[in-house]
């Protein structure tokens, strides 16, 4: 064959047929052809009985269990508490306060999620400052503009949930980079700060976290000081959260080659500089796998905080399946906190994946 | 053996730019990695645009020499001066160094995650506090120098070996130093690509920039040095004049290391 014919050669044609393509993945072999068959065998065994009670044989309209026909599900009861799953109970005249705090939050943070835009550093700043202090106005209330207080312990469903891994997630983050930067740290005392800290929290479960902040807690402060239950269960998540942020974190920074930090010292760099401009941002795309599976677990870790008696999106559910007018429909329940639960932990994990390709520049050819 | 010969007789042997002034000062300079003696007395002067390169045997402590001019190894006794400032545990005086000293890596070191222009600018910006505009005119300046502005756009992944090592050197010449540390630039590099690195820093040389360049290019030690140090086990063993370095080296262990690198 001469030079000239093989750089001439074509690819191959790959030409897609369904035939072709289950003959090659699906029935390649005798034991291939079996394993399909038994598998489908399976799903024609569950699924359509699911659809079947889910969709087909649903009842959606309605007002109460009458309008429930049986063998399907009954999304009515669902439909009927939805706005006591969202809001717990928050006085109804002021739910417009968590609409308008939901809807700032995806307007005024949302873009912060995608591409970079004009002014995306101060936008993102502004967020990161303003927002959790009008959030928290709107939500709770307070003096300025006579906004009515609506105390914490008539928070609750889904909104509770989403403040709770909210304000996890945003102070778990920085709280545990810091901690991850410390246990590296050649000062001793920090080093055996960050260790301890990270060990403790890491050490215990989330559970008598909680039962402490909200038993022991009190026991210790002076007489008539109260601390906001609310509050001290966010203090908690943030703390536990951390320590396990600060361990992915530090694997991250343990993946980062000596020579990037000798270069950014070579150039002047300080430590902060380091850090924050050559190291941080390199070990932290390295670790979004792991920081967002921490973030998930923490999402649905919130629900434990029924524990201390707060109504939570989960326990505003199991509350309602136990109401005499709607006994019997706890599955309804339970399968529509599972799906809510899944989307947003879906959610995550799709934003981590899209994430990690955008800012993947490594090797990029 | 026909080196040998040459070396003498280079016709394009760079002019020197040696001054009177002394620009690092090295005096019984000692370090230990616990009990293993690494630095043992190190005596070294350099001189304003003076060009010095070190060889030695692997462990010899040379890369380990450079590395304590700007502080990526600390010295446990001695005196190191570098343009009057000297070093001590102040960072304050560390980072006051590290301003005036530049260095290229073996291994480039480059910031993956920064796109070649953001690599030559991010000092500049962060470090000595210049506008962003102001910086990138400055770093478009040395990447056409080091004769690669159009992969400024680019991340390092995406550039040769050879086309990285240049950028390393525009980065830190970017700083405007006025020192250039060089610890093996070309070892790390396919043979194809050794050429275009060394011819840099050969551009380098005639503008007059003081160089210490730890590397086992004789070549390049010939057209371009004012002094060849040799190092073995810790201690400078032979300093001399590249043509009488390599014509009439005096150190037994000098006549055995020259040996063994030119006659291969």
């Amino acid at each position: 064959m001469t030079h000239e014919t093989a750089s001439s050669l074509q690819p191959p044609k790959v030409i897609f047929s369904p035939i072709g393509w289950m003959r090659e993945h699906l029935f390649s072999s005798v034991w291939n052809s079996i394993l399909t068959l038994i598998t489908l065998y399976i799903l024609w065994l569950l699924v359509p009985p699911v659809i079947e009670w889910a969709f087909l044989k649903a009842s959606w309209v309605g007002t109460s269990r009458d309008d429930c026909t049986p063998g399907g599900a009954c999304w009515v009861f669902i439909a009927q508490r939805w706005s006591q799953f969202m809001y717990g109970f928050y006085p109804e005249a002021l739910r417009w306060r968590v609409d308008l705090a939901g809807i700032l939050a995806v307007l005024w943070g949302g873009p912060l999620l995608f591409q970079r835009f004009p002014w995306k550093k101060l936008f993102g700043f502004s967020f990161l400052i303003g927002y959790p202090l009008i959030a928290w106005w709107l939500l709770y209330g307070g003096d300025l503009f006579g906004m009515t207080t609506v105390p914490t312990d008539q928070w609750g469903g889904l909104m509770l949930t989403l403040v709770i891994a909210a304000v996890g997630i945003a102070g778990a983050m920085p709280l545990g980079i810091l901690f991850a930067l410390g246990r590296r740290s050649e000062l001793p005392v920090i080093k055996a700060v960050s260790i301890a800290f990270i060990e403790f929290w890491r050490g215990v479960p989330l559970i008598s976290v909680l039962f402490m902040s909200s038993v022991m807690l009190p026991l210790f402060l002076p007489e008539g000081m109260n601390f906001d239950k609310l509050v001290r269960a966010l203090i908690a998540v943030v703390l536990f959260q951390a320590a396990y942020i600060a361990e992915v974190v530090r694997g991250g920074l343990q993946a980062i080659p000596k020579g990037q930090y000798e270069a950014a010292q070579a150039l002047g760099l300080n430590y902060w500089q380091m850090m924050g401009l050559i190291i941080l941002p390199q070990a932290l795309k390295l670790v979004i796998p792991g920081i967002v599976n921490t973030f998930i677990a923490l999402f649905k870790d919130t629900s434990l905080v029924i524990i201390i008696g707060l109504s939570d999106f989960f326990m505003i559910i199991h509350r309602a399946t136990v109401d005499p007018a709607w006994l019997g429909f706890a599955t309804e329940g339970y399968v529509f906190a599972a799906a809510v639960y899944w989307i947003f932990c879906f959610g995550m994990s799709r934003y981590s994946i899209a994430l990690e390709k955008r800012l993947n520049t490594d090797h990029r050819r | 053996m026909n080196e040998t010969a040459t070396a003498t007789t280079t016709p394009n042997r760079i002019a020197s730019h040696k001054t009177a002034e002394a620009m690092i000062v090295m005096e019984h300079v000692n370090k230990w990695y616990g009990d293993f003696h690494v630095l043992k007395d190190i005596n070294l002067t350099v001189a304003r645009g003076e060009r010095i390169v070190l060889c030695g045997p692997s462990g010899s402590g040379k890369s380990t020499t450079i590395r304590c001019i700007n502080r990526l190894e600390a010295h446990q006794s001695g005196r190191i001066v570098v343009d009057g400032i000297e070093l001590s545990d102040d960072v304050r005086q560390i980072e006051a160094i590290r301003k005036e000293v530049g260095m290229v890596f073996q291994h480039f070191n480059l910031f993956p995650h920064l796109t070649v222009l953001e690599n030559c600018t991010l000092a500049p910006i962060w470090v000595k506090k210049m506008p962003k505009k102001e910086a990138e005119v400055i770093a478009m300046h040395f990447l056409e120098r080091v004769r690669i502005p159009d992969q400024a756009n680019k991340y390092p992944g995406q550039l040769s070996g050879g086309q990285q090592q240049r950028v390393a050197i525009a980065r830190a010449l970017c700083m405007k130093p006025k020192v250039m540390l060089f610890d093996e630039p070309t070892s790390a590099l396919d043979p194809e690509m050794v050429k275009e690195v060394l011819d840099t820093m050969i551009e380098l040389a005639e503008e007059g920039m003081t160089m210490l360049c730890v590397t086992h290019e004789m070549g390049f030690a010939r057209t371009v040095a004012d002094r060849v140090i040799f190092m073995d086990k810790g201690e400078i063993v032979e300093e001399a004049p590249p043509e009488v370095f390599f014509t009439n080296p005096q150190n037994e262990r000098t006549k055995q290391f020259l040996g063994q690198i030119l006659n291969h």
